[in-house]
């Protein structure tokens, strides 16, 4: 709309100047002292000079290679299997710290597949940062969409006119208003394993067959944990945005699918939804970055483990930046974790763009 | 709230009211938890986590927690630094943000749709990745206060507030909003021959009730829960917010009843002010129904 | 110090009025929550600052599992106090990151202070405790008894087997949860200081002492292999919590009835004396091979690198060194005296008091943690792996990986400053 109105450059810089201004100063500034960083060898602590190692520091961290390994043979040239009939192999330490393979040196497996008798293993430098990526990704895919439809339909139902709805508002939001900090300690006694209260719940409802599970100290139920519960904090914020949005839809419109006979589902489809169009693509760009950032919950509750299960890209950028005082490695985990969540909104943004 | 929908048969009704309960307890119970705990002495606490004790007023209740939580820490002055921070920040971010929105979406001017896009990117950089390269930058900038030039802006409140005022996600909660305010009253208003200023104060402002709710809402609870950035930028106490003070409490033997009874205390605050805030976001939202 | 310090300290100084002569010393502590602790430390304080007339020293407490961080961001924005106080494995990166200076004391200020409680880095004195902690396996004397235990000495301590038996006999029992508790918990720089005793008492370390260049073979050889199987084998067979453990329990397990037996460090003792009375043992670590360790240095205090008064903040130093002082913190919180004849007269550890056991424990079988800058890097590393270990990761991977961190960052760091 601003196309069809006269141009004013003074104003309109004048208008967004002071905040361009701090963002450039206490956002984009730092951003780019964090992006010379991850070029150099800089340590948060260090007399030691600091010099230019251009992509060095990438290098460490994408690094990958597919090594195969053949199974191990008897005398005879069979192959050596265990007693479950699988086929040993020598150990990949046996290549990666080997002075016969000095390109593999310092690299570990981050997963292996079989291929005919050999085994395939993919070795990383920096199995740690793949798998914070892994994670970081995992929980994005399944966080965004859950946490948008769900904040959805909590929208929709306390959108209703009912006496008291006020209340409910009041109460589904209260998570948000509690510090995530605050919310990851109270999930700890509700997560724990010998007597936590979500195993007490389970086994209550499931008249004792429920056995206990140690929620966040298993690796495979670590993540899914802290997803949830990232989930039940959150919602409620994004609740309170599909709320904004779908009170901005005209009630003459509902009136009208209303007069037309429209069914609930046909006045959500036609009515509703057209009219969430904005709404929906600031709740999926504010999700998907919340999502990324993901830190707090991780420092809170699990530290990155058990087995490496939680690690995420933030949590090891600041791992990295501060607690093993590798400045330069946390800033290139910043800057490709940039990279890859700007790839993201693009698609983002291309996929959800107004079509003319 | 007088007016109930048309379908009020009592029975419908009801399973509506139930939904709306079950859903309500599934929020509600850590809320709950954390309350009731704060009044338990922690044995007593610890042992009813494995029930649904943990929810109930049982057992024996006392406000020790409170007075002890008090002793231990100067919570009153930590709860008052992080009210006085997120207050102004609030305030400033508002102003500042939407004004900068308000740019972006109704003027036209060179350079438009790339300080845009810049300001959009900016909300892909989680803050714990530029921590360090800000606390050197701030740790250099200069002030001008009443006893003069100053270099450093350490240990202070301004280095709490200043470098939060303005961030990419709220401008951008503004721009999505204005974009769906309707063209035609800014067109009118300025065929009208009102200025810049005067659509942004007496046309655009009184329309946005619920986006500036939202993002009271969104950076009250950021500036509130603040932790990393005053860590690093204060060092001393009568500066320090609500969540730094929380480490306090963790000493050997945490005292869980006096962790409870301090998270419960600090959480008040942003109960209520989200309180009063969706009474200004309903009576808002009232007041702008003839949009769309 | 930051002009507004200053400029605040001048303006209370003047309204004191006679107290306008006095330089003003700003001290950081890691005590903050803590009441106990602070009552004694504001004590000392207020004893220095009526003693003279040069000096007012103003102390500025953090909490402790934040205390690190505060350091390292103050100094990185040249904002350091003049005083610090430090943990003495760290001390060593601070000091050769030039945080700190030297100090200055009288050559006999530091007579009958254990090894342990004096910082030494480059030839040179940075820091000094009035304190030194030690860890130690408690239990009841009526456990031992009921399963036919053998108590230990310092003498003659548990060997692995030994160890193993007394483990699997309380834990085929069925009346405790788990027969031993390391506190794995406590995240952080108990990892290190707690569980790399166990390694060095295989015959493994944390780095190669001799040089400070390279953990390997120190890390992943033979020794700390077979150190790994064992601890990971702790965990197997559940005969401890592992990484989910609940802090609470960590913390009042023991007492509950949970726990048989706790690795635990001598500040946590007055709860357990308390509890249990006269039937409290206090044992020696396990031998596991290579003679019992347990792990030494506790917080000290230095002079920061960027005083303006070092005189006096090495005054304030040396006047905490007293007797009576040291004393104050040992009756207060439970901690080990930094000398002998302070001990004598303190309420626990003076001859035949409950935990004198931790002044022999810490005399006998102490070891400082690896003497480098390198070590804040090192611990977080030996953190992950026995945390990885202890949830089923190879053993010899995750060591090789362990290894190679600390290699990398060691050559990163251009050595660290060691010569040779």
């Amino acid at each position: 709309m601003a196309s069809r109105l006269t141009t004013s450059n003074r104003a309109g810089w004048g208008f967004a100047l002071p905040g361009f201004g701090l963002i450039a100063l206490f956002i984009i500034l730092p951003f780019f002292f964090a992006f010379a960083l991850s070029l150099t060898n800089q340590r948060l602590v260090s007399p030691n000079p600091t010099e230019y190692v251009g992509l060095q520091n990438y290098g460490d961290l994408l690094g990958l290679a597919v090594i195969e390994l053949e199974p191990e043979r008897l005398d005879d040239g069979s192959i050596d299997r265990d007693a479950d009939g699988n086929a040993r192999y020598p150990r990949v330490r046996s290549i990666t710290r080997s002075d016969d393979f000095p390109q593999y040196s310092g690299m570990r497996e981050w997963f292996r597949w079989q291929s005919g008798d050999n085994a395939r293993v993919v070795i990383a430098s920096d199995v740690v940062f793949m798998k914070a990526l892994v994670n970081t990704l995992t929980f994005v895919a399944v966080v965004a969409p859950v946490q948008a439809a769900l904040a959805l339909v909590l929208a929709l139902l306390i959108n209703q006119k009912l006496r008291g709805i006020n209340v409910f508002r009041t109460i589904y939001f209260m998570p948000v208003v509690v510090s995530i900090v605050v919310v990851s300690l109270l999930w700890r006694f509700i997560y724990d394993g010998n007597d936590g209260l979500l195993n007490n719940l389970l086994a209550g409802l499931t008249f004792g067959a429920f056995e206990g599970r140690d929620w966040l100290g298993d690796p495979s139920t670590a993540l899914g944990a802290i997803m949830a519960m990232s989930i039940w904090q959150a919602v409620g914020f994004h609740m309170v945005i599909w709320l904004a949005g779908l009170q901005t839809i005209s009630p003459t419109l509902y009136e009208a699918a209303e007069i037309e006979g429209a069914g609930r589902w046909q006045t959500f489809r036609y009515v509703t939804w057209p009219g969430l169009r904005n709404t929906a693509v600031l709740i999926l760009i504010v999700i998907t970055m919340q999502a990324f950032a993901l830190f707090a919950q991780i420092d809170v509750m699990t530290n990155g483990g058990p087995l490496d299960s939680t690690q995420t890209l933030v949590f090891q950028a600041v791992e990295r930046g501060y607690g093993r005082q590798d400045i330069s490695g946390g800033a290139t985990i910043s800057v490709i974790l940039f990279v890859l969540v700007l790839t993201i909104s693009l698609i983002q943004r291309w996929l959800t763009r107004e079509k003319a | 709230m007088a007016m109930v929908s048309a379908d009020n048969r009592p029975l419908r009704l009801a399973a509506r009211y139930a939904v709306l309960l079950l859903v309500a307890t599934i929020f509600v119970f850590p809320l709950l938890f954390m309350v009731m705990s704060s009044f338990k002495p922690t044995q007593q606490m610890l042992a009813d986590t494995a029930s649904l004790r943990a929810f109930l007023p049982v057992g024996d209740l006392s406000l020790d927690n409170y007075r002890d939580a008090f002793a231990r820490a100067p919570v009153a002055l930590f709860v008052f630094n992080s009210v006085l921070v997120t207050g102004l920040t609030v305030l400033l971010s508002l102003a500042i943000c939407s004004l900068a929105a308000f740019s972006f979406v109704y003027m036209n001017w060179r350079g438009r749709g790339l300080l845009l896009s810049i300001v959009l990117a900016t909300l892909i950089i989680p803050f714990e990745t530029i921590a360090i390269p800000l606390l050197l930058i701030v740790s250099k900038l200069p002030w001008v206060g009443l006893d003069g030039l100053q270099i450093g802006w350490l240990n202070s409140y301004r280095v709490q507030i200043i470098p939060w005022i303005a961030d990419g996600l709220t401008i951008f909660l503004f721009v999505q909003y204005f974009k769906d305010l309707p063209g035609e009253l800014i067109e009118a208003a300025r065929a009208e021959g009102a200025t810049w200023g005067q659509i942004y104060r007496r046309v655009v402002m009184p329309l946005s009730g619920p986006v500036l709710a939202t993002a009271a809402i969104l950076k009250f609870l950021i500036m509130y829960n603040q932790y990393l950035w005053p860590l690093i930028v204060v060092q001393q106490e009568s500066y320090r917010p609500v969540m730094v003070g929380l480490g306090y409490f963790f000493q050997l033997n945490v005292a869980w009843g006096e962790v409870m009874a301090y998270l419960t205390l600090i959480t008040v605050p942003v109960l209520a002010f989200y309180l009063v805030l969706q009474r200004a976001f309903i009576a808002s939202i009232a007041s702008t129904g003839v949009k769309g | 110090m930051t002009r507004h310090l200053l400029t605040t300290g001048a303006a209370l100084a003047l309204m004191a009025g006679t107290a306008a002569a006095q330089t003003e010393l700003s001290m950081w502590y890691h005590g903050a929550g803590n009441e106990a602790e602070s009552a004694v430390l504001n004590a000392i304080v207020d004893d220095f600052n009526a003693s003279q007339e040069a000096w007012k020293v103003v102390i500025e407490s953090f909490p402790q599992n934040s205390y690190n961080d505060s350091v390292v961001a103050a100094a990185l924005a040249g904002n350091l106090p003049d005083i610090i106080d430090v943990d003495g494995p760290v001390m060593p990166n601070w000091a050769w990151s030039g945080y700190l200076q030297p100090l200055e004391l009288d050559e006999s200020a530091l007579d009958g202070f254990l090894p342990s409680t004096i910082g030494r880095w480059d030839g040179e004195v940075y820091s000094v405790g009035l304190w030194e902690a030690a860890v130690a396996m408690v239990t009841r004397r009526s456990t031992l008894q009921k399963y036919d235990i053998r108590v230990p000495s310092l003498d003659e301590p548990w060997s692995r087997d030994e160890l193993d038996a007394a483990l699997t006999a309380i834990k085929e029992s069925g009346d405790f949860e788990y027969p031993l508790d390391v506190g794995m918990a406590w995240t952080g720089e108990w990892y290190p200081y707690a569980f790399s005793p166990f390694l060095q008492s295989f015959g493994g370390d944390i780095v190669d002492r001799s040089t400070y260049q390279s953990a390997e073979g120190a890390l992943n050889g033979d020794a700390a292999i077979a150190f790994g199987e064992w601890w990971q084998s702790l965990f197997d067979r559940e005969l401890t919590p592992g990484t989910s453990q609940d802090p609470a329990d960590r913390d009042s397990g023991l007492i509950e009835g949970k726990y048989a037996i706790q690795w635990n460090g001598n500040w946590a003792a007055t709860g357990i004396i308390d509890a249990f009375g006269d039937d409290v043992l206090f044992l020696p670590a396990p031998d596991l091979g290579e003679g019992p360790v347990i792990g030494a240095g506790s917080w000290q205090f230095g002079v920061s690198a960027t005083s303006d008064d070092p005189d006096g903040a090495n005054a304030f130093i040396a006047f905490m060194l007293q007797d009576e002082y040291l004393r104050a913190f040992s009756d207060a919180i439970g901690l080990i005296p930094s000398t002998a004849s302070a001990a004598e007269g303190s309420k626990y550890y003076s001859e035949g008091g409950q935990m004198a056991v931790f002044y022999d424990l810490s005399a006998e079988q102490s070891l400082v943690r690896p003497v480098t800058p390198g070590y804040v890097v090192m611990a977080k590393v030996f953190e992950k792996a026995l945390a990885d270990i202890a949830n089923g990761a190879d053993v010899a991977d995750t060591l090789d990986a362990a290894v190679d961190e600390i290699d990398s960052d060691i050559e990163a760091n251009s050595g660290y400053g060691h010569d040779g």
